[in-house]
Parts: C-alpha cells; structure tokens; sequence
C-alpha cells in the first residue's frame, strides 16, 4: 500500500510540477464551455451537442452528451507519459529495480492519471451550480452523469497508458491512443454503426455496440446508474491495466 | 550471515546475439568486484540482470540468499543499484526523488530524514538538495544517483560505471566512498577506466563478448603485464593476445 501511495503521489506532483497541468485544466474548461452553451445545437461526429440555452431547461444534458468526443482528444494527452516518457528517459531501469512488484506501479500510476483527470472534473462544477441557480434540474442525474464521465475517463486512461508503454514518444502514444479511443467511441454512433454493418454480420454489429463506451456512457447519463454499465467500464480499467503491465514486462528491455 | 552474490552460469540473448555468455562467479562480503570491458561486452546486461531488470534467459543470480528468478523483489530489497546513465526526473528535486526512493523502500518518518541526510551528506549532495534536475550538471546527477543506491544502507551495491562524468575531484570522493562502504559491503561497480581498477577495487573480473575472460585481481594482472600498465594487459585480454605489439 506505501509504495502504490509513494509511486501515486510522485506521479500526481509530476503533473503539477510543469505548466502542462494547468494548461489543459484550461483547455478542458473552454471546450466543455464551448460545447454546452456557445455550439449550436447539432450533430458532431454523432453527437449531438451545443444548445444549452436554446433547450431553455436547467439539466446539463448539453454538458454532458459532448464528453466522450472531448475525452477521445483530451484524456490521451494525459496518459501519453505515463510509461512513453519513463522508458525514453530510462528511469523504468531505476523503478523496476526497486523494490515495487508491476502490479503496484501500474496501478499507482494509473490512479495519479485518474486522479487528475477527476480534479480537472471537478473544476466544472460551477457549471452544476449555474444550472442549481437558473432553475430546479434532476441532480440525482447530475451525479450520475458526472460518475459515468470519470468511469468512462478512467477507461480511456487504461487504455492510454497501455498504449503509452507500447512506445518511448509521447507523440507516438497521444496519436495510437486517440484513434483507439476515437474507434471505441464512434463505433457506437449511427454513422458508425452503418460503416460496421457493411463489413460485419449483424450479430457481430451487435457486439461491437456493446462494446463501445458510448453504449455505456450514454446509458449513466439518462441518469440510470446500471451496475452491469459501471462494471463494464471497472473491467475495461483491469482489462487496460493488466495488458500495460503485460506490455511492460515485454518491452521494457527495449 | 555473510553478504554474497553468487552468479550462476548467467545467459542473456538478444535474437541471435548472445550479449551474455555462460557467465558465473561468486563475490563476498568486504569484496570490490571491478567489472571491466570495453563498450558493449555485457557488463550492463549482467548488471541488469543482478538487479532484476532483466529476466536472463538462463541461469540464475542469488543475492544474500535471494533467487533473482523467483524472488526479485526479495533481492531488490537488499541491492542499491545506480543504473547506466543515473536516470532521473526531470522535473523532481534531489531531496525529493530521495524522498520518493524512501518511501518505496519502506522508509518513513525520523529514519527516512536520517538516510536521506546521511546519503546526501556522504555524496555532497547539501548545495543542490532543491534545484530540479533538468538544471543539474551530468556530475551531480550521478552522485544523485549514487545517493539514491545507497540510501536504505543495502547489503549489496551494483553500480553501472558511478564515476562516469564526474571531474577529477568527484571521482577521488566518490572512490573513496566506495571504499570506505566496500569494507562491509558487496560491492559490484563496472568501469572501462582502468586507474579506477587500481584505486577501488579487490578484484577485477574482465569480460568482452559477453563471455568473461579474466578473474584476478588488479594487482596480478598488473604484473602480468610487462610495461606495468593496466590497459596492455587490458587489449591484450579483450582483443585477443595478437594484437598487442
């Protein structure tokens, strides 16, 4: 349990330690702005955004249906170093020469990330009480909708910080990611779905769907906390955090 | 019980390059063991290996009764091991990366402030505790470095090339730290500068090609050698006894 906190809390004041940190709580700020109330209300790649005003209702629908588009952009840029940036600089030799079984480093990274993520979360809160203030919304969907953003936040980031030890270049672990993350996420959308339906069978179609984190994410934001959704995005994270220490053990001699 | 470290017919391939070949030896307690070679022998590989970084592909290493193969962690426990390079945060300072180092080892509280004031102390660490390391000189990240191996007082130290980059000066501190630790240590340190052989160590093993070809100690290989010099007898040994003129 220490050695999870010390490797936790290392990699959390890593992030702190350069301006990158406050820059993308900035970044992620503006765009979920962006998105709710200045777009107009339209699709996006399948999702339907903006509009917040023109629905003329205090929910934060208009907040929430655009996250998992934001998230394919922005959650890979949190994890590209995870592991990229230990194996370019060498210092994985000084920390899997401690005494730190893999397990333990990669959850403790993996909890820094999600960690981050979840304090760039909280910095929209004020947008919960703008809605609090304009009128009288659901918050148990608020809630709800917010749980779902970090779970499906933390699926991304299992799968980020695989991809991050695949490679010593962030650049190369930001862009593998988004497109693994764009490929979980669009393929649940219509166009998706229609693209799926040329190539594969109709069962197979079905599957994929299922599997998409949009499927999930969509079903939380409605405001139904369904424990088979929450479980899916906990065994997305285990499945993500036992390839990357698999992915370590393989590659870290490279 | 003694302090050892006993190598065991270690392997390490990479394809079809054999970086490591069939190498064994035992070092004991109060031992400096100079592990020498030119660039690319497998000095690091088999350090890599001791340590627990890299899986051999056959043979084993046992560290103060500790199996590398099936107990790594047990023998990360009892090893300081400064890695190839001293790689560190950039982002982090002296003080603390140490910290950080502490807590993973166990370390907490009044002990851990007493090993990392004990370890900067004996590597002269005190002027750039709170500088981060992307403004330290190569110097003073190896000696962060060398700091960080020997912060929990281990059994046995492995040290990849520790006076690399360090000026005059440093490297005449750091080897007498290393010798002064040597005396109730084990202490595995590689090197291709041959006067650090002679200043530091009780025994020098020599290596080329992966395989070792050499275990004596600097003294006997010194009269081997006609001139009196250690890097003859060193060509002689790694390249082959034709070559020397």
């Amino acid at each position: 349990m220490n050695v999870i906190s010390a490797i936790y809390r290392r990699e959390l004041r890593a992030y702190f330690a350069t301006p990158v940190a406050y820059v993308f709580i900035i970044v992620f700020l503006m765009l979920t702005g962006f998105c709710c109330f200045s777009l107009q209300p339209g699709f996006v790649a399948g999702f339907y955004l903006g509009g917040f005003f023109e629905r003329g209702r205090a929910d934060m629908q208009s907040f929430f249906s655009g996250m998992p588009l934001l998230f394919v952009v922005l959650v890979p840029a949190i994890s590209m170093r995870l592991w990229s940036e230990e194996r370019r600089s060498g210092t994985i030799e000084q920390l899997m020469t401690l005494p730190v079984s893999m397990g333990q480093a990669v959850l403790g990274k993996f909890l820094a990330a999600w960690t981050f993520t979840a304090i760039a979360l909280a910095c929209t809160l004020p947008a919960w009480i703008t809605v609090n203030y304009l009128g009288d919304p659901d918050n148990g969907v608020i809630v709800s909708s917010y749980l779902g953003s970090l779970l499906m936040a933390g699926a991304f980031l299992a799968l980020g910080s695989a991809l991050s030890a695949l490679t010593n270049n962030q650049v190369i672990a930001f862009v593998i990611a988004v497109v693994a993350c764009l490929a979980v996420t669009l393929s649940a959308t219509r166009d998706g779905v229609e693209l799926l339906s040329v190539v594969l069978p109709q069962g197979a179609v079905d599957v994929v769907v299922y599997l998409s984190f949009k499927t999930h994410f969509d079903a939380v934001v409605r405001g139904v906390i369904d424990l088979r959704d929450v479980l899916f995005f906990l065994s997305v994270i285990a499945l993500g955090l036992f390839a990357n220490a698999v992915i370590i053990e393989r590659t870290k001699a490279n | 019980m003694a302090f050892q470290v006993e190598i065991k017919r270690l392997c390490k391939s990479f394809g079809s390059l054999k970086a490591v070949d069939d190498v064994s030896f035992t070092v004991e307690q109060g031992e400096v063991l100079g592990f020498l070679g030119p660039n690319g022998a497998g000095k690091s590989t088999t350090m890599k290996m001791v340590t627990g970084f890299l899986p051999p592909t056959s043979g084993t290493a046992v560290v103060c009764g500790h199996d590398v193969v099936t107990d790594p962690l047990g023998v990360k426990r009892v090893v300081g091991y400064l890695p190839e390079g001293a790689p560190s945060y950039p982002e982090m300072t002296p003080l603390a990366f140490l910290r950080f180092i502490g807590e993973v080892r166990g370390l907490k509280g009044a002990k851990l402030k007493d090993a990392i004031d004990r370890a900067v102390a004996a590597t002269s660490l005190q002027g750039v505790i709170d500088q981060r390391f992307e403004t330290l000189s190569k110097g003073f990240k190896r000696r962060v470095g060398l700091a960080q191996a020997i912060l929990h007082d281990p059994a046995v130290l492995i040290l990849d090339e520790p006076t690399d980059g360090l000026d005059p000066n440093q490297k005449h501190d750091v080897r007498k730290l290393i010798r002064t630790m040597g005396q109730d240590k084990v202490i595995i340190l590689s090197t291709h500068i041959l006067e650090e052989v002679e200043a530091v160590c009780t025994r020098a093993i020599v290596i080329a090609r992966g395989r070792m070809l050499e275990d004596s100690t600097p003294a006997e290989l010194l009269a081997r050698s006609g001139t009196g010099r250690l890097d003859e007898i060193f060509r002689e040994i790694t390249l082959g006894s034709g070559s020397v003129s």
